[in-house]
């Protein structure tokens, strides 16, 4: 099963050894053992980020579609790249996940092309991307000494935190698009496709389509967690959500699944960042 | 493993008016431009002025939703109360869920119209019928949750830029890429070998750049889609929605 050998990837000797070069990127991780340095190091940790391409917080549209337009970018180059023939997904998927990522990288290439003509003269050009995230992870299988299993469970594992970074921060952006209703509603239109895809993807790995409270999931990596975290929210416009819950369910889970929780423009560039070079 | 399901419904919350509601059948929304007509076999000649008009601005956005909350937890409150025969784990799970998020969508919607309009002005509990779906037939229980679960995307894209408070509408982008994740699942269901997740038969291009996007439906649209279903059997108008 290929998520119990990428758990078990995640606490063997080699993969330490790999986390060592990013490790000695950060000096204030020399001292820590290597297993805390690998549990240390979420995807939303924005120090570790050389350089943030999109704009957050400033709250205007164009900020806002050309965080989009980062985001689709990352996800269009990730996916291109493990569609190329003998791929990841070609080598070690099977035809029906080839299919979805085929279609997948379809949308995620029109997002890009509609951003960046909705974006015009404010486009920005895409940010140079690496997807081992310095040796972490080897998701292409580009390293030998990674099986191709380990490999596309990382390509699965990385997917899915795309995917549902994708819908939170697109829904991060929705107030800064009030007032341009045009641009909002296409936003939205692409936010849904996401949700589509993240539902998809994660039931491709044997989970849920949903989130619950705020877990990542069986087989993601704690490096994943800044995806997630916030999703275990419970209130409403101020109004608790567990007094709606139906009986036989379980309140907390059913409330924090019915609810996609938005992250702020920091916390998804923060979160893309450790993919840009 | 048979889990017990007890139906929740929310308390009715128009008493007065409610019955006549309940005695028409087929009918129900006007909406700006729209008119719908009763069904012939019905005999109740309403008063024009007891019919809910779900209002304007940002209440008749919320009102709308929860117009379409009331649909989806009443149609899966049917499907939980006796799945179809030969239903799989996974099929079981995923229709709970929908139920359990749907409900919790409906009840929480009652509760936040109610907080800020006054009780007139919040839509009452509809009624549906639901006697052309064979609830024991898997086929048109997962169709049918399909079209529900397409179609709430659909409103909710469609219904954003209508919507002033911003609390709102992330509220609304909360609730649809849940709608969405639904509408994938239940897609996946029915054709494990497809990838109907986010299919060319329901997605659009904008732009020219592609079929990759979710359509954005005008409530008129989506009211008018949900009237030909037949289900709902309350009436109600749109008069200040477009």
């Amino acid at each position: 099963m290929n998520i119990i050998k990428f758990l078990d990837e995640f606490t063997s000797e080699k993969l330490m050894e790999k986390n060592f070069s990013r490790e000695a990127m950060f000096g204030t991780m020399a001292n820590m053992g290597k297993k805390a340095a690998l549990a240390a190091i979420p995807f939303g940790l924005a120090t570790m980020s050389t350089k943030t391409y999109a704009q957050s917080g400033s709250g205007t549209p164009t900020s806002a579609l050309q965080l989009a337009l980062t985001l689709e970018y990352l996800e269009a180059a990730f996916y291109n790249k493990s569609l190329i023939n003998g791929g990841i997904v070609e080598q070690f998927g099977d035809a029906r996940s080839l299919a979805v990522y085929t279609l997948i990288a379809r949308h995620e290439n029109s997002h890009v092309a509609f951003l960046q003509a909705g974006l015009g003269a404010d486009s920005i050009p895409s940010p140079e991307f690496d997807f081992t995230v310095g040796g972490m992870f080897d998701p292409f299988n580009e390293d030998p000494n990674v099986s191709g299993d380990v490999s596309y469970a990382q390509f699965l594992a990385i997917s899915q935190a795309l995917e549902d970074t994708g819908v939170r921060a697109y829904k991060g952006q929705a107030g800064n698009l009030i007032s341009t209703p045009d641009l909002l509603t296409a936003a939205l239109q692409i936010h849904s496709v996401e949700a589509r895809h993240a539902s998809e993807v994660r039931r491709l790995r044997g989970l849920k389509g949903w989130i619950t409270r705020d877990e990542r999931g069986a087989g993601m990596p704690a490096a994943t967690q800044a995806t997630y975290d916030g999703e275990q929210n419970t209130s409403q416009l101020g109004v608790d959500q567990i007094q709606f819950a139906p009986s036989g369910s379980n309140p907390l889970d059913a409330v924090t699944e019915s609810y996609d929780e938005p992250l702020t423009g920091d916390q998804a560039v923060a979160i893309a960042s450790v993919f840009i070079v | 493993m048979k889990k017990e399901i007890k139906v929740h419904s929310p308390k009715p919350i128009v008493g007065n008016g409610r019955r006549q509601f309940l005695k028409m059948s087929g009918l129900a929304v006007a909406g700006a431009g729209l008119l719908f007509a009763c069904n012939d076999d019905d005999d109740f000649n309403p008063e024009p002025t007891g019919i809910f008009d779900l209002g304007s601005g940002d209440l008749g956005i919320l009102n709308y939703a929860f117009a379409l909350e009331q649909l989806e937890a009443a149609f899966y409150t049917n499907v939980v109360n006796s799945f179809y025969a030969g239903i799989s784990d996974v099929e079981r799970q995923v229709l709970l869920d929908l139920y359990y998020h749907e409900v919790i969508h409906r009840d929480f919607f009652a509760a936040a119209i109610a907080s800020v309009a006054d009780a007139n002005q919040v839509l009452p509990t509809l009624e549906f019928n639901f006697n052309s779906i064979d609830f024991s037939n898997r086929d048109q229980v997962l169709a049918t949750a399909k079209v529900l679960e397409d179609t709430g995307v659909t409103a909710y894209n469609g219904a954003g830029r209508f919507l002033t408070n911003p609390d709102y509408l992330v509220l609304a982008g909360k609730i649809v890429s849940v709608e969405a994740r639904h509408a994938s699942a239940i897609a996946t269901l029915i054709d494990p070998t497809s990838v109907d997740f986010a299919g060319d038969d329901v997605l659009v291009d904008l732009g020219g750049s592609g079929i990759a996007y979710d359509a954005a439906n005008l409530p008129s649209q989506v009211l008018s889609a949900v009237v030909g279903t037949g289900f709902v059997t309350t009436p109600f108008t749109a008069n200040g929605l477009q």
